[in-house]
């Protein structure tokens, strides 16, 4: 009982955490365009807004997915570790939990866009699935390295085995690895080289072009908490985890930032640009590491 | 005309304990507007400098969005023909509500250059309801802000009530689009 207050608390501290940083990342990349920027708290603004809209229904399937995707998110969040010790179900954090329950969000986003009937809602969900299946592969080899040299797959033995050998991170030790890391983090978050299937101007925001007012408001939260979920789950594995909540937050906000600015000065890829890349050049990384962190033992 | 069956007549009427609540989300509401442009005349080119760096737009909380389900504002820059007012029409009634529109030039008040042409519609505002007029031809980007300003002043006051106007007098709305317009008969043999 406790465990689950704990993982909902989780949930909602990373849904205040994300919207806070998003709503300050906004502000410096109008500062890097030379503008004022808007409020802090803009995100807080838009998401009370559109659940104070009315919408439309376009079915049941519509409204359900919507339900199913924020559910299935603030269920993955409430596994996350925030540091080595605020677990909210000691031993049930597993990386694959979250590689699983990430997908029962994603999948719910899906059938609800699908079930909507508009022919970008699927190019967008055809575009979203194309573009996991090209960040995942080169990811989950880099990940299943880290688990093969750690012998662990908690999370939260993963950052404890990284701290204890005296803060040596994932991405430092394995270089080739974290630059992967960091590309797939980009693919995960829907950065711009990767923004293929949202992009507004092409394909009218792709999987969320029918919604509008609550739904839209719902998917809002989801996609905060999807984006906390994933940032945190690459300061776990590549950045060593955290011992205190303060540094959690600075290595957050430091690995949203940098994500966020990356993402700022380039343009947007087309979707076979993206599985090409994804499969060239972060592929061949991951193995290399692979081998040479496995069988040749060289980590540095 | 089909297009108007997304929305429906009755059902907005609120009861007092809803008052309150409506006065927080007017809040959330006028701090954060998004518009969905409709640039079909010459206006258009003014709303780049007020989205960019020079007069920064976001500042107020708002932003361009691509789609009418997203948006809250309907901004109309530059004269309509029939076609596009009807493409306008509809695009009207699938955004979700609160709603306004804000007509951006002299060609949606009274035609502007363009009011003896035979394939302009001269007023707006008896086919769909206008909130804010933001005149000239063209208006500076400092206009255009001003305008957006005294938007937020009236969802604050409950003067851009456009949308309720709209459900309260949609005969007369409906009488003035069929007139214009002409009825549209869609055959949808997948239904029939």
């Amino acid at each position: 009982m406790i465990g689950i207050l704990i993982g909902i608390g989780i949930a909602f501290f990373g849904f205040v955490l994300q919207t806070s940083i998003g709503g300050i990342n906004r502000k410096i990349v109008g500062r890097l365009q030379k503008r004022h920027g808007p409020r802090w708290y803009q995100e807080f603004i838009d998401i009370f807004k559109l659940l104070s809209k009315r919408s439309v229904c376009h079915g049941w399937i519509f409204d359900f997915g919507v339900i199913m995707a924020l559910g299935g998110i603030i269920a993955t969040a409430m596994f996350m570790p925030v540091t080595s010790s605020i677990v909210a179900f000691e031993n049930y954090d597993n990386f694959f939990i979250y590689v699983y329950l990430l997908a029962v969000g994603m999948l719910g986003m899906a059938m609800s866009a699908s079930g909507s009937g508009n022919p970008w809602a699927s190019i967008g969900v055809m575009r979203a699935l194309t573009t996991m299946l090209a960040y995942e592969v080169p990811f989950l080899i880099v990940a299943l390295t880290i688990l093969n040299l750690t012998d662990y797959s908690s999370l939260t033995d993963i950052m404890l085995y990284q701290q204890a050998a005296g803060n040596s991170w994932f991405l430092i030790a394995l270089p080739l690895g974290g630059i992967v890391g960091v590309l797939a983090l980009m693919g995960m978050l829907g950065k711009k080289p990767f923004e293929t299937y949202i992009a507004p101007a092409e394909i009218a925001s792709g999987p969320m072009v029918e919604y509008g007012g609550k739904q839209l408001g719902m998917l809002f939260i989801m996609h905060e908490i999807t984006v906390f979920i994933e940032v945190s789950l690459f300061v776990h594995l590549f950045l060593g985890g955290a011992s205190s909540i303060v540094e959690f937050l600075i290595k957050y906000f430091i690995v949203y930032t940098v994500v966020n600015l990356i993402s700022n000065v380039n343009g947007r890829f087309k979707i076979d640009q993206v599985v090409v890349f994804f499969y060239k050049w972060p592929l061949f990384m991951a193995v290399t590491q692979a081998i040479i962190a496995i069988y040749f033992g060289w980590v540095i | 005309m089909l297009s108007t069956k997304f929305t429906k007549k009755d059902d907005v009427v609120k009861t007092e304990t809803d008052r309150k609540w409506w006065e927080i989300g007017d809040y959330f509401r006028r701090n954060s507007l998004w518009m969905l442009m409709y640039c079909t005349g010459c206006c258009a080119i003014e709303l780049p400098p007020s989205m960019t760096a020079a007069y920064d737009m976001e500042r107020l909380g708002m932003g361009p969005m691509a789609t009418p389900r997203q948006a809250d504002i309907l901004l109309v820059s530059g004269y309509l023909s029939p076609k596009t007012l009807r493409r306008l029409i509809y695009t009207y009634e699938q955004m979700s509500e609160p709603r306004y529109v804000v007509a951006l030039g002299s060609c949606p008040i009274n035609g502007g250059i363009y009011h003896d042409s035979h394939v302009v519609i001269n007023k707006l505002n008896q086919y769909i309801p206008v909130d804010v007029y933001v005149g000239g031809c063209m208006p500076n980007p400092e206009s255009l802000l001003n305008g957006f300003v005294d938007l937020m002043q009236g969802i604050k006051n409950k003067t851009a009530m456009g949308w309720k106007r709209y459900h309260e007098h949609y005969d007369w709305y409906k009488a003035n689009q069929k007139h214009s317009l002409g009825e549209l008969i869609i055959h949808d043999e997948f239904h029939e």
